[in-house]
């Protein structure tokens, strides 16, 4: 019983046959290749497969995809620049050295993308709440805590709001 | 790929009743934060789903009527209330309580409505909803009816709400919350990504200067079958002075409650919780209302 899914994954219009019964993370990681899309606890909890549905981050382990219908989804993958550079966010988590073992990081980065996007500034305090879906079990929470107020401090620089 | 015998995407509201009538065994399915963990723990699995998941513009929004009530509808995430302006404006306290639950992804996902309709004990927006005596407007294949949240919850996970029936709006009375300043409290034992072992929910009336509780209303989450409002305790300290209502609150509010023993707290430490939680909810709601304590 397979069903046509459209919608625009990481900038480009897709039409896939799906099963009504997959998860959004399935879809991407297997139909498509996408396989930043992490699967951990596949219950909503730890956040490696987080993913941005038109522009807000979920766990797409508990998203079914024929919720995405003519959504816009974005992962890791659609982060490149059009050299194939990493975005300022994603040099920023190598520059802290924000990776480990790199299980968490592309959902982690994907929760980072919504909230640099927001043009605003946080206290640390705030960040940990804003990625407190995202578990590393390697604790390396420090480090990706710097890497995310650096990106967040870079950005605010250029599309900060006027205070 | 999850054990799902079949998924129909209702079209309307009216639409989705319909196919809940077709199959007396569909499940319905919103957000999915709760729904679609249950089929993985295979508790549902192979049931029949009828999604209301792309019903937002039916089942969404939160507006300020013309009589000032403020009108919820189920299929606001979590997110949506926590960031909507009239809530922020008019009842944070909702606010604050929607902002606890899960983490930043789940609170993109699952709903108010969803939190409500499965009648758990710890969902994070009941205490606050039970407090305010939110009104549940619910439609079926006859019409609509309101149900106020004191008679919703009949058991653990029950509530009344008929298989071909739907959740189609949450609405908090004006006058259930101007006034009123609030405070909620989750006691879990990490700070993110856990389910209360205790929530409280404090909302208080302080007189013109500010040195009585003219009014308290009190409610619990787990710390009984089902959310709970404290009758004893509300009357026990409304129209006491602030610091004496803080104080008598919480010993008042072991009449009301009746915890169990459970992996995440005894029913000992739950009612320690009771105590002294609600004499700190109801000083911080009366912090926010303007109290000097």
């Amino acid at each position: 019983m397979m069903e046509i899914l459209r919608c625009t994954v990481n900038n480009k219009p897709v039409e896939l046959g799906i099963d009504p019964r997959e998860s959004l993370a399935d879809t991407l990681r297997q139909r498509l290749g996408l396989t930043s899309v992490k699967k951990g606890c596949e219950v909503g909890e730890c956040g490696a497969c987080t993913v941005l549905v038109d522009g807000v981050a979920i766990d797409s382990c508990i998203y079914l995809s024929v919720w995405a219908q003519g959504k816009t989804i974005l992962t890791v993958e659609g982060l490149q620049n059009e050299n194939g550079e990493l975005t300022p966010l994603q040099k920023a988590f190598v520059e802290e050295a924000a990776v480990q073992c790199g299980f968490c990081t592309p959902g982690i980065i994907m929760s980072a993308v919504e909230i640099v996007g927001s043009g605003k500034l946080y206290t640390r305090d705030e960040l940990r709440k804003l990625i407190s879906g995202h578990l590393c079990r390697c604790t390396g929470y420090e480090n990706i805590l710097n890497a995310v107020e650096r990106a967040v401090n870079e950005a605010h620089k250029f599309v900060g709001e006027k205070e | 790929m999850y054990d799902i015998a079949s998924i129909y995407q209702a079209t309307s509201v009216a639409d989705a009743i319909r196919a809940l009538q077709a199959d007396p065994g569909a499940i319905l399915i919103a957000g999915g934060t709760d729904v679609l963990i249950k089929i993985r723990e295979g508790k549902l699995a192979g049931c029949a789903l009828v999604s209301i998941h792309e019903l937002g513009e039916e089942l969404g929004g939160i507006t300020l009527a013309d009589n000032g009530d403020v009108e919820i509808g189920p299929l606001s995430t979590f997110r949506d209330v926590t960031y909507s302006p009239v809530i922020r404006q008019y009842i944070p306290v909702l606010g604050e309580a929607t902002d606890m639950a899960g983490g930043p992804q789940l609170r993109a996902a699952g709903t108010i409505g969803g939190n409500v309709c499965n009648g758990i004990t710890s969902a994070d927006s009941a205490s606050t909803l039970m407090a305010l005596d939110a009104v549940l407007v619910v439609r079926g294949p006859a019409g609509e009816r309101k149900v106020p949240i004191a008679r919703w919850y009949k058991g653990v996970g029950k509530v009344d709400l008929a298989h071909d029936e739907l959740l189609v709006k949450l609405v908090i009375p004006r006058e259930n919350y101007a006034g009123f300043t609030g405070h909620y409290i989750k006691y879990a034992q990490r700070s993110a990504m856990d389910i209360a072992t205790l929530g409280v929910s404090c909302l208080v009336k302080l007189s013109g200067d500010k040195q009585t509780a003219e009014a308290v209303k009190l409610a619990f989450g787990v710390a009984g079958p089902v959310p709970m409002r404290a009758p004893a305790a509300e009357a026990a300290v409304s129209g006491l002075p602030i610091e004496a209502a803080i104080e008598n609150i919480g010993p008042a509010a072991l009449q009301d409650v009746n915890p169990r023993t459970s992996w995440r707290a005894s029913r000992e430490f739950r009612l320690q919780l009771v105590e002294e939680l609600s004499g700190r909810a109801l000083r911080e709601a009366a912090r926010k209302g303007g109290a000097g304590v």
